[in-house]
């Protein structure tokens, strides 16, 4: 454990962003744009503190970073706790924040006339709003803490849904509310029961009193199926496309890239941190099979889409279903007495591509829908001509979705498939493959329809300002680049954490 | 059979109740309600596990009370937010239907509609 | 058996019998009365469990407050009431659902009779610790020393579910007054409640808030029965829902979290821990933290109910 002054970071992490919310609230007008754009600023440097932090006990101690709130210790008082998870996450939601926030600059500039108007007062609030749930998510070390976590990302995320205010956009941010709610509620309904049994909450004390008894198992079924609900995984996608293909660009962009993430890392510090020796192979061959069916159906459903918006929404769906195939890889391992930890950054990796290129694709959609007026698929012609960088950010975060070397989702899916070799699970390592080969297919088609010359005399319908594409075109870089990352020479994922073998108790 | 567990039993039953409701009725705002009962089952549950841990010379554990507290105000947020939407839906529209199968509504969301 | 099981066992039926209600009845409107009922009903079976907070908490939020959320928004759509039931869900549906939430009950109900004895309990642990903070009521404890970080991003709950109201509005109207104008009649039967019961119902109020540090009450109840009262204010037409770009409005409706931010900030400087307090300080700076935030519940409370701005600037 360490609790120096760095730790203290873990607290602004959280509350820097709200207390940025509060300020533009309370200053308001035409400054929430300029109070938006200075707490990212200092958000970002907050989290830079806090990954230096972690280099540093990374080549030392290797513990994780904690900060107990009020002096209160865990299970009477709350702590928050990073680990290398947590940091990764933190940094990578850093980078998509603070990009997105360079491109909506423009988008949501203050009206002429000084007045406050709405959209941009939204936006910006929510944007903060989203952040600083995220880092709560990320950094929370407390069930009941995470419940209150999950409703924030909620009411951040569902004005961003309905932020142009047409009967479509209220109608699917209606419908993903009441998914979101239910959601939550038996989330928290798992974490009840938890208490009752072992009259704790706190993540680190659980771990090590939970039994695989009747009780942890209806918990662990019920908080699962609610995060699930959240993340949209196969069959419970339905809320999704019309939400997030619905928004303004950046919105999509927040939506799609990074709330959906909240949840499922919920998942994620359930299966491996709270409850591993709960969890049963089947089980986790059964959430990787609804991860299957969500990767063909997804992507199917993609190639039909006749707008650029909805398929990207679609191919979130399809992406969502492989953050799921890592629990059996990684479960399969450990219960082979192998090391766990390839699938895990193997996983972890795709999240974070998958963040990046999602953010770039919507974001490179919305400059698209302003030069040409519309966003049918059909009909691309001038693109490149008209955005360059665009076209080739959408062909990169493209080639980082499919898995194409030197990518992040190339070095996500070389190291979930060696794992799913390894655990003799080969199934798998074919379905991620066939997810590729679709993926390609409606990459390969968005990139040629958008090479293609436009009409002479054909003029953009508005022109898009440089920083706007740069900012998109550094998305998809980092994606693209991502894959780098396997020359580090730290092993940050595993930072602060007990290897899985360990924790089930097998050699 | 005691009181924790009289209870505990009845608020599994509201959570079941809520759940029947909100997958069967179509009107969001019934299914607001019973979110609002799967809610209530889910806090009463939390009140007994609560009179379980009478402790200490307290006649229930209070750190689970003050979470039911605060949930208690989460989840009604919560519904004000959904129902200002719904009524929002309502106003924008003149219906509530959630429901996109409706065949027109399909039509004109799938072809031309500027989404921006 | 004992006259309490049988009071036990009756208040549990009733429970059932009126969620039952709600949540089978084919109007909408008697559905939400239901509901209502349900909440007082509920209530007593706080009393019962010794949750005198939390029945406070359940009578003026759970069952009141929403209760009237609810009522209004079930009169407001009474045109669209027989369409939207119009689509009513085949056989199959209701049995597949019926399935699932019987699965879901006796998942539960297993679950509740597997529960450990003796029960796992921080009530121990709460009574090692109260002295320290100097509070009375271990539910306050928990609320604004042991777990005080839940309770101030429970504010941020509020703020934001607030704005995501608000942000419902249309854009030419952005800045006005929630809701549609009343106009005031001295007459009417709602003058007369406001004029009667807003005077005690600010004195219950502010009383539950003031005793909450050592006895069942506080902030979130107090402040409910303060918006009701609000409320009735502006249904009688005696006071008109505030502008959202009132600079005022705004700075009260901050005023709660922001307070709390910065105590939690000066606990960090001088107990060495953010949201820990010094010793001998713990009941002042809790006691600031609720007087901060009673004004902003308060507000806040009342807006989620009035809803989304309706009336332009001026008018």
């Amino acid at each position: 454990m360490t609790e120096s002054p760095a730790s203290l970071l873990l607290v602004l992490a959280v509350l820097l962003p709200f207390t940025g919310v509060i300020f533009g609230l309370l200053i308001g007008g035409r400054h929430v744009r300029t109070v938006a754009l200075t707490t990212v600023a200092l958000g970002l440097a907050v989290i830079g503190g806090i990954v230096w932090h972690a280099l540093g006990t990374c080549s030392g101690s290797g513990t994780a970073i904690e900060y107990v709130l009020g002096g209160w210790s865990p299970p009477l008082g709350i702590r928050l706790r990073a680990d290398g998870l947590s940091v990764l996450m933190l940094l990578a939601v850093a980078v998509v924040i603070s990009l997105v926030s360079v491109y909506a600059h423009a988008d949501f500039a203050p009206h002429d006339s000084g007045k406050e108007t709405r959209a941009p007062l939204v936006f910006w609030l929510m944007l903060l709003a989203i952040w600083g749930s995220l880092n709560l998510v990320f950094v929370s070390g407390d069930l009941f803490t995470l419940y209150v976590a999950l409703e924030l990302l909620t009411f951040a995320g569902v004005p961003l849904v309905a932020l142009d205010g047409r009967g479509e956009t209220l109608r699917a941010a209606l419908r993903y509310l009441l998914f979101a709610l239910l959601g939550s509620l038996l989330y928290l309904l798992g974490a009840v029961l938890l208490y009752g049994a072992y009259g704790t909450l706190d993540i680190q004390l659980l771990s090590q009193v939970v039994r695989p008894e009747a009780l942890s198992w209806a918990a662990l079924a019920l908080m699962t199926v609610g995060l699930l609900a959240k993340t949209a995984l196969f069959p419970l996608h339905i809320w999704l496309p019309p939400a997030h293909a619905g928004a303004p660009a950046a919105a999509s962009a927040l939506l799609s890239a990074l709330v959906v993430k909240g949840s499922w890392f919920l998942v994620l510090r359930l299966w491996f941190d709270v409850m591993p020796n709960v969890v049963t192979l089947s089980a986790a061959q059964l959430l990787a099979a609804l991860g299957a069916a969500a990767i063909i159906v997804g992507n199917i459903v993609a190639l039909r889409q006749l707008r650029l918006k909805l398929l990207i929404a679609y191919s979130t769906v399809a992406q969502i279903g492989y953050l799921f195939l890592m629990f059996p890889l990684a479960f399969g391992l450990a219960f082979a007495g192998m090391d766990s930890a390839p699938a895990l950054t193997g996983g972890m990796l795709q999240t974070i591509s998958h963040a990046l290129a999602k953010a770039a694709m919507f974001l490179a959609a919305g400059l698209i829908y302003l030069t040409l007026g519309h966003d049918r698929i059909s009909d691309l012609r001038g693109v490149a001509q008209a955005l360059p960088m665009t076209v080739t950010a959408l062909a990169l975060a493209g080639a980082s979705l499919i898995g194409l070397p030197p990518s992040g989702g190339f070095l996500a899916k070389w190291l979930l498939l060696s794992a799913a070799l390894e655990s003799g699970q080969w199934w798998w390592g074919a379905v991620m493959l066939l997810g590729g080969l679709l993926t390609s297919v409606y990459v390969f088609i968005i990139v040629v329809r958008s090479l293609a010359p436009a009409e002479a005399g054909w003029m953009p319908k508005t022109r898009v300002p440089q920083y706007q594409q740069m900012a998109v075109l550094a998305l998809a870089l980092s994606a693209f680049l991502l894959g780098l990352a396997a020359l580090s020479p730290v092993d940050l994922v595993q930072l602060g954490r007990t290897p899985l073998s360990l924790l089930r108790g097998t050699p | 059979m005691n009181t924790a567990t009289l209870f505990g039993l009845c608020a599994s039953m509201l959570i079941g109740l809520g759940l029947y409701g909100l997958l069967t009725h179509p009107h969001p705002l019934r299914k607001i309600l019973a979110l609002n009962v799967i809610g209530s089952g889910i806090f009463l549950l939390f009140g007994a596990i609560a009179f379980r841990g009478a402790a200490a010379g307290m006649n229930a554990d209070p750190v689970p009370q003050a979470l039911l507290i605060t949930g208690i105000v989460v989840a009604f947020s919560a519904s004000a937010l959904a129902v200002a939407l719904l009524l929002r839906l309502f106003e924008v529209t003149g219906d509530v239907s959630l429901a996109n199968e409706d065949p027109a509504a399909h039509k004109d969301t799938s072809k031309d509609r500027p989404h921006d | 058996m004992t006259p309490s099981l049988a009071l036990n066992l009756a208040l549990a039926l009733l429970l059932l019998g009126m969620a039952g209600w709600a949540v089978l009845v084919r109007s909408t409107q008697a559905a939400v009365i239901g509901f209502m009922v349900f909440g007082l009903l509920l209530t007593l079976a706080w009393a019962r469990l010794d949750g005198l907070d939390v029945a406070l908490t359940e009578a003026a939020i759970g069952g009141g407050l929403t209760g009237f959320l609810l009522l209004g928004a079930a009169v407001r759509l009474r045109s669209v009431e027989h369409r939207a039931t119009l689509q009513a869900p085949g056989l199959a549906t209701r049995i597949l659902a019926a399935l699932a939430a019987g699965s879901v009950t006796l998942l539960l109900a297993f679950a509740v009779l597997t529960l450990p004895s003796p029960a796992p309990s921080l009530a121990p642990a709460v009574a090692e610790n109260i002295a320290m903070t100097q509070v009375g009521n271990p539910v306050t404890a928990v609320l604004l020393a042991f777990r005080a970080l839940d309770t101030l991003l429970e504010t941020l709950v509020l703020v934001l579910a607030m704005l995501g109201i608000w942000s419902l509005a249309d854009d030419r109207v952005w800045g006005g007054r929630p809701g549609f104008a009343i106009a005031h009649d001295a007459s009417g039967i709602l003058h007369y409640a406001a004029r009667i019961l807003v005077p005690i119902g600010v004195v219950i109020g502010g009383y539950i808030f003031w005793i909450g540090a050592d006895d069942p009450g506080g902030k979130f109840q107090g402040a409910t029965l303060l918006a009701a009262m609000w409320l009735l204010l502006v249904l009688a037409g005696l006071r008109d829902a505030p502008r959202v770009s009132s600079q005022a409005l705004r700075l009260w409706v901050v005023l709660g979290p922001l307070v709390f931010i910065s105590v939690g900030l000066l606990g960090s400087w001088l107990a060495g821990s953010f949201l820990g307090y010094p010793q001998g300080y713990a009941k002042l700076m809790i006691v600031t933290v609720e007087l901060a935030l009673l004004p902003s519940l308060t507000l806040i409370l009342g807006l989620l109910i009035m809803g989304a701005p309706k009336r332009e600037i001026g008018r």
